[in-house]
């Protein structure tokens, strides 16, 4: 104990042998490029070779100019005597609100195609099935990613009271996630991908990710090992279980074989409903792991730490999270209902998806009822207030789900934009409100300013967005639900009432309702950009701040 | 490790750890939470035994009531054929007049043609059958392939230039292309073309001769058409594309030809028969 805790005491230091090291393989990966660029028939991969030459290279100056940096920057130690990495969770806080914005723009872009197909433009790049990835993986992994990843390591090193693990690692799971998010968006527009859902990047970026994401895994590792707490918190057992199932998810779902290795195209190793099957454990549990057990860790700690009070049962804590993490990864069939998969594996996704909703709500009430004491400060702190609805969101799409998980609703709710709605609710209300409030949260604390610029504009920004969330999510269940009816409708004489193109025609409305919910939405993104970007430069609105959350912000402002 | 305190506010104890300042307080679990997941779990074991769920080394447990999704839809389709049998036996093998004159025939017929028309035929030619550039428009008189009960149904059942030996198959040549005709002789017997159908345009005997020797095989000498080869009516103003010159004169030039598919195979014998009946009755039939 007591060597390591004088090791943590010294500022960071960056080896020379790493730094080479790791450099080198950044060579080695140019060359090999280089090769790719000169050998492939694909556009698209020559495109991804040049982007990753210039990467690796820009890579390879950074990592000696860190190394210079570490070495002559003036370390803040902490006044608990810890030298916590700062810089990354800034990069990570500014990632996320840019991603954050541009995810949620080709969002809207999209519902607006729906509504209206000339939209498409007739042009390959602009079309829906190549916007649609890029949509998803845009507000999942670019901006949900940059949020967890920058959450997770602003919350271990608080709650371990360790610096982050490594001097180059962190730096590298970062860029390193970026580099695999414009790989993956350039690749969908230009066509590129394995055609699965939430896993549609081929084989080459998959592997570039595996290398990111078995990283960041030794990255948490390493500080929770470093830990001088006893004992780990709560948030961080929800971050070790989302890093820990997602590489196994896409391991196993993107096990596939390429056609050549200087070819982007690959294929599967799972052939038909085994294929399907795997594919929807994958996704479903990348709504379990990614969005929801990651972003649960985000909830542990920014909830408690902004409303200054101390979670409400351990022992929920503990039973909830072990039930869920159990229950969860059975529950991805429930997206094959009456299909080719066999009733046994529908079974059970049904029943143990039904089991899941207690597991899930054991979140909700750990942090609705850590309130308790505090319920005033909803009135004063709209941080808090977005923080709270977040979780109040996740508690209705946490019994949505399961409810629409057992098969007599299922089959009511399954290809209609009930869907749809339902997967909004949980991303702009739960992870999308979770994330903001955790941005709100960051951006004073880690630039060490006395508070947010301007508070008003949070609320501004809670009113926007959420007026926008309830447009979307009533015209989702409205058309879904009508969609669902129409499909079924027969005649007396047994005919079906509407033919399919009809029932799109009569969703048009609510295609155009919710495209407006998701343009507020958008404006209430801005605006909190524009309110981060000013507490970064150091600015205030001079508004009159309540005592209670500028003590806290103050606080946490030291460097603590 | 700080010491197990009891917070001021709820006056429950914690539970003596802290991280960055976040204590957790030594709640129980609500005791609804715990009775509610427990119940949960007995109604999925419950519903585990009744149904098909665990699998086995090479089998699966079939469940208390032992039925699949695939008998129960099996029987369900097996209903609905055997109560519609009424009707489809009847119209598979009545001709299509006496369909269309049996009231109870007519009236089923309609109404699976309309069922039918919109999941098969209105993609392209709308749900309205209005037609879009290209396809045709089936509510008005104009029948490029004819509009009796007889010829739509042999339409559908066979298509235009589709897959079928009898599909319905003409090929306009294209006169530029094969060098039939030249830009000039295009240009003219374009003005002619559109003459047919409008007055104000005027054209004059060579063009009308280079229209009588190219044309007039399929067209016909006055332009109207000649169903037995597909071949437009040109006098009225209802084209299948666009009619601005430049379109006319790219037709003339490079021909067209769009296709209909072959619906026999497709879709059984009544449904072929009532989507005539249907389309027959939209308007134009004849």
């Amino acid at each position: 104990m007591g060597s390591k805790m004088a090791f943590q005491n010294n500022p960071p230091t960056a080896s020379r042998l790493s730094q080479s090291l790791i450099a080198a393989c950044l060579a080695l990966g140019i060359v090999f490029a280089i090769f790719v660029a000169a050998k492939t028939t694909s556009g698209a991969m020559q495109f991804h070779a040049f982007i990753i030459i210039t990467a690796f290279i820009l890579g390879i100056v950074a990592i000696f100019n860190l190394g210079n940096r570490i070495a002559d920057e003036e370390h803040v130690v902490s006044p608990s005597g810890v030298f916590y990495n700062n810089s990354i969770v800034k990069f990570g806080v500014i990632a996320s609100a840019f991603w954050g914005v541009a995810g949620f723009l080709v969002g809207d872009v999209l519902a607006w195609q729906l509504a209206f197909p000339a939209l498409n433009f007739d042009l390959p790049w602009t079309n829906f099935g190549r916007l649609r990835p890029l949509h998803t993986s845009a507000v999942i992994f670019a901006f949900g990613g940059n949020v967890l990843i920058a959450t997770s390591f602003y919350v271990v090193q608080r709650t371990c009271k360790a610096r982050l693990a490594g001097e180059i690692a962190p730096w590298f799971v970062f860029w390193g996630y970026q580099l695999f998010i414009i790989l993956a968006a350039t690749g969908y527009l230009l066509g590129v991908t394995q055609s699965k859902e939430y896993a549609e990047p081929e084989w080459y970026v998959d592997i570039w990710l595996t290398l990111v994401w078995v990283t960041y895994l030794f990255v948490f590792l390493g500080t929770l090992w470093r830990r001088k707490e006893p004992h780990i918190y709560v948030a961080n057992w929800f971050y070790l279980a989302f890093i820990v199932t997602v590489a196994m998810l896409h391991l196993v779902n993107n096990a596939t074989i390429p056609i050549s290795f200087v070819e982007p195209k690959s294929y599967t190793i799972f052939a038909g409903v085994q294929d399907a099957l795997i594919q929807w454990w994958y996704a479903h549990n990348a709504v379990g792991f990614f969005l929801t057990a990651g972003f649960l860790g985000i909830m542990y700690y920014f909830v408690p730490k902004r409303a200054e009070r101390p979670i409400f049962s351990y022992r929920l804590s503990i039973v909830h999270f072990w039930s869920l993490i159990f229950l969860y990864i059975w529950a991805g069939p429930h997206h094959l209902h009456y299909t080719a998969l066999p009733d046994w594996a529908q079974t059970l996704g049904m029943t143990f998806s039904v089991m899941l909703w207690m597991p899930s709500w054991g979140g909700m009430i750990n942090g609705l009822m850590t309130l308790s004491g505090a319920w005033d400060k909803l009135r004063t702190d709209p941080v808090l207030k977005m923080l709270v609805v977040s979780v109040a969101f996740y508690g209705m799409s946490t019994f949505e789900g399961p409810l629409m998980s057992i098969k007599a609703v299922n089959g009511l709710s399954h290809y209609t934009d009930w869907t749809v709605g339902h997967v909004h609710s949980g991303a702009l209300g739960w992870v999308a409100y979770v994330s903001f409030g955790a941005l709100y949260c960051l951006t004073p604390w880690l630039w060490g300013r006395k508070g947010l610029y301007s508070l008003k504009l949070v609320n501004i920004h809670f009113w926007i967005s959420t007026v926008g969330i309830l447009l979307y999510i009533c015209a989702m269940w409205v058309s879904g639900i009508m969609q669902g009816l129409m499909w079924r409708a027969y005649t007396e004489l047994g005919f079906l009432e509407y033919s399919f193109v009809e029932t799109v025609a009569a969703m048009q409305p609510y295609f155009i309702i919710r495209a407006i919910g998701g343009l507020l939405f958008i404006l209430g993104s801005l605006v909190m950009v524009y309110n981060l970007w000013r507490t970064i430069r150091g600015d205030s609105a001079a508004e009159p701040t309540p005592e209670n959350i500028d003590n806290a912000i103050a606080a946490q402002a030291l460097g603590e | 490790m700080s010491e197990k305190e009891l917070d001021n506010v709820t006056g429950v104890e914690t539970t003596g750890h802290e991280w960055d300042g976040i204590k957790e307080l030594n709640n129980p679990m609500p005791r609804w939470w715990i009775y509610t997941f427990i119940v949960c779990c007995i109604w999925g074991f419950i519903y585990q035994f009744l149904y098909p769920s665990w699998p086995l080394i090479n089998d699966y447990y079939k469940g208390y009531f032992n039925e699949t999704q695939r008998d129960i839809i099996g029987a369900e389709l097996k209903a609905i054929a055997r109560d519609r049998s009424v009707f489809t036996e009847r119209i598979k093998d009545a001709d299509l007049v006496t369909i269309r004159n049996d009231n109870s025939m007519f009236e089923f017929a309609q109404a699976g043609g309309k069922a039918a028309f919109g999941d098969n035929c209105a993609p392209c030619h709308g749900t309205g059958a209005a037609g879009f550039v290209g396809y045709p428009n089936l509510n008005d008189d104009e029948w490029i392939w004819g509009g009796s009960l007889d010829e739509i149904h042999y339409t559908i059942s066979f298509g235009v230039r589709g897959v079928h030996e009898d599909t319905r198959l003409n090929d306009m040549p294209a006169f530029l292309r094969d060098e039939l005709l030249t830009k000039q002789e295009i240009d003219d017997v374009t003005t002619y073309v559109q003459s047919l159908s409008d007055r104000t345009i005027t054209s004059n005997t060579a063009a009308q001769e280079l229209y009588i020797d190219n044309c007039s095989t399929c067209h016909g000498e006055d332009g109207k058409g000649l169903r037995e080869f597909g071949a437009p009516d040109l006098t009225d103003a209802i084209s299948l594309y666009v009619t601005d010159r430049d379109s006319i004169i790219d037709i003339i030039s490079y021909s067209r030809g769009g296709v209909m598919p072959t619906w026999r195979g497709r879709l059984d014998e009544a449904t072929i028969k009532s989507l005539a009946i249907y389309v027959h009755t939209l308007g134009g039939g004849e």
